[in-house]
């Protein structure tokens, strides 16, 4: 099977934001696997090692994503694709990241597209779908569990709390929800046999792709921080005194009762 | 600018949800003057939903019946909704920012190759063009964003742009159109429903969140008894969802659901800026634990320092008192 992982590197959820000129401010950073990327990782991983095949992850990035794919190696991802688009493009949004990965994808034989539902810094959520629709293969989001038998597929959707059991054929591309698998940890073999695999990177003239053809259709004016927020008060007293006070406060002070 | 635009309905149990009619509200605030069509999908019976959102502002409505519409699927709904797009030409198009909406949107503006921004929590106008706030790195941070050209597609957060007044006055057209709905590529076995007892977190009003400090899936049932007064849902903290206190589709937090009720009150939650990031957009936050250092205590505008045990079965019959 030929399996592909959408990957992208995010800040580490630890990371305190901070924003500079209407820019986040990335010095001194900490990036990492997307994680609902990671359950696409060891997902791919699984459903290779049951069924046979290959597992390519592949990135739009810059040169620090190679850390991000060497991780994805370790892990036991066979092969690695980084479109390093630093010097060729200054912005972009999801319509360009779809018609990048739609051009990469040409040709290629896709039966397996994994992707995590969101990043979870835009947390747009749309290149999956994108993508899915301009390969003309179908997509199903946010899953929960998959099963693949021969052609056919299965997977559990979660839809807000409910579980949909959804039946499709291969190739398809699905997004991962948390719940999916517990992503394994890049072992110490792993790690060193990470750096001798195949780890090709392209930029978009090797795609076929002109910059034109990839403006982005949406545009950020600017980016903020949110208000801070005041400390609250602290009740005091018997316990039984606070809940009343509490009661009260969010009846005539807060007003949400 | 947006002379007609289009807002996609959505239904729950054959009940339109609150998102649409908020998504009604978004349309007028881009263009007061725009014609707002309604766009409805089902196997049938949707005349009566119809008339809900013209109730709630739409100028008129577009049903598409079909028995392959009975349930969701991308194919099915995509078919039908562009249908209705290219038969109306919009300037605009809204949807709500659920599990649907997520999933359908990026669809339409793939095929359209157009632009889409999706999870927007508020509008502002800058003259003609509207310019959309939307939370990034899970509230961490927000952007103003803006499409660059042609339609502007958005969906919204729940919650956060008030729907207008109902007015049973209001009329409007109710037109059924014909779409030969064909090749659903994903087929729905099967619906569990995990979900559904109580009110969805994305859309709830009030949300009583467990951490681990609730030590067990029985911990969780005073936190229950409260959101059922409250008439408000339960979530809950990834350490709680780690130790299997409760489902993982209950948590909140950067991985997770990111909410903004009214009400949040953090039950045993520590406050770890991975669940900050979740909830503390949240208007009015109340944080219940034992730990007097706890760091939820920081964004809480209200906290009660205690065994929640103790405390939350007592706020439980303090506000049924009051409701009573």
């Amino acid at each position: 099977m030929n399996i592909y992982v959408l990957l992208k590197k995010t800040f580490d959820t630890e990371e305190k934001i901070a924003v500079s000129n209407g820019h986040i401010e990335e010095d001194g950073a900490e990036f990492i696997i997307n994680p609902y990327d990671e359950y696409a990782v060891e997902e791919a991983i699984k459903q290779r090692d049951e069924h046979g095949g290959e597992v390519t992850v592949v990135t739009i990035g810059d040169e620090d994503s190679e850390k991000q794919l060497r991780t994805a190696l370790a892990m036991g991802a066979d092969k690695a694709v980084l479109i390093n688009t630093e010097d060729d493009l200054e912005e972009g949004d999801q319509f360009t990241t779809a018609k990048i990965l739609e051009a990469f994808f040409d040709g290629k034989d896709a039966d397996l597209i994994l992707a995590g539902n969101v990043a979870i810094d835009e947390a747009s959520g749309q290149v999956g779908p994108r993508l899915a629709e301009r390969l003309g293969i179908p997509y199903v989001t946010t899953i929960t569990s998959l099963t693949i038998d021969g052609e056919k597929i299965f997977l559990d959707k979660d839809v807000e709390g409910d579980v949909e059991k959804v039946e499709a054929s291969l190739p398809i591309l699905v997004t991962c929800q948390q719940g999916l698998n517990e992503p394994r940890y890049p072992s110490l073999p792993g790690i060193m046999k990470a750096k001798k695999k195949p780890l090709e990177e392209l930029e978009i003239d090797d795609l076929d792709l002109d910059e034109d053809d990839l403006a982005p259709k949406t545009k950020t004016l600017d980016i903020f921080l949110p208000a801070e927020k005041e400390a609250g008060r602290v009740l005091e007293g018997d316990i039984g005194d606070q809940v009343k006070e509490l009661v009260s406060l969010l009846k005539n002070e807060a007003k949400v009762l | 600018m947006s002379e007609k635009i289009i807002v996609i309905g959505e239904a729950r149990e054959g009940m339109l949800r609150n998102v649409t009619f908020e998504a009604i509200a978004a349309a007028k605030q881009m263009n007061a003057n725009a014609e707002v069509v309604g766009v409805i999908c089902g196997a049938n019976g949707l005349d009566q939903q119809a008339q809900e959102m013209i109730y709630h502002g739409a100028d008129r409505v577009i049903t598409v019946e079909h028995e392959k519409l009975d349930k969701y699927t991308s194919d099915g709904y995509g078919q039908a909704v562009l249908a209705a797009i290219e038969k109306e030409s919009p300037n605009g198009i809204i949807m709500g920012h659920t599990a649907i909406g997520k999933d359908l949107t990026p669809k339409i503006a793939s095929k359209l190759e157009i632009g889409l921004i999706s999870d927007a929590t508020a509008i502002e106008m800058d003259g003609d063009n509207p310019v959309f706030t939307r939370p990034i790195y899970s509230g961490k941070a927000f952007e103003k964003k803006v499409v660059t050209g042609g339609i502007v597609f958005v969906t919204i957060r729940p919650n956060n742009i008030p729907s207008l007044d109902k007015d049973e006055s209001r009329t409007g057209s109710i037109e059924a159109i014909d779409v030969d709905i064909t090749d659903l590529r994903t087929v729905i076995k099967d619906v569990i429903r995990k979900a559904s007892e109580g009110v969805d977190l994305s859309e709830a009003n009030v949300i009583i969140a467990g951490g681990r400090g609730v030590k067990s899936a029985d911990g969780f049932k005073p936190l229950y008894e409260l959101a059922e007064v409250l008439g408000g849902a339960v979530g809950a903290s990834r350490g709680a969802c780690d130790a299997d206190y409760c489902d993982y589709s209950l948590q909140i937090g950067q991985t997770g659901k990111v909410v903004t009720p009214d009400l949040y009150i953090a039950v045993g939650i520590s406050g770890a800026i991975q669940h900050l990031a979740g909830m503390s957009n949240s208007k009015v936050i109340v944080a219940i634990n034992k730990d007097p250092e706890a760091n939820i205590f920081n964004v809480a505008d209200y906290g009660i320092v205690g065994d929640l045990f103790e405390v939350v079965p007592m706020l439980t019959e303090e506000i049924k008192q009051l409701k009573a």
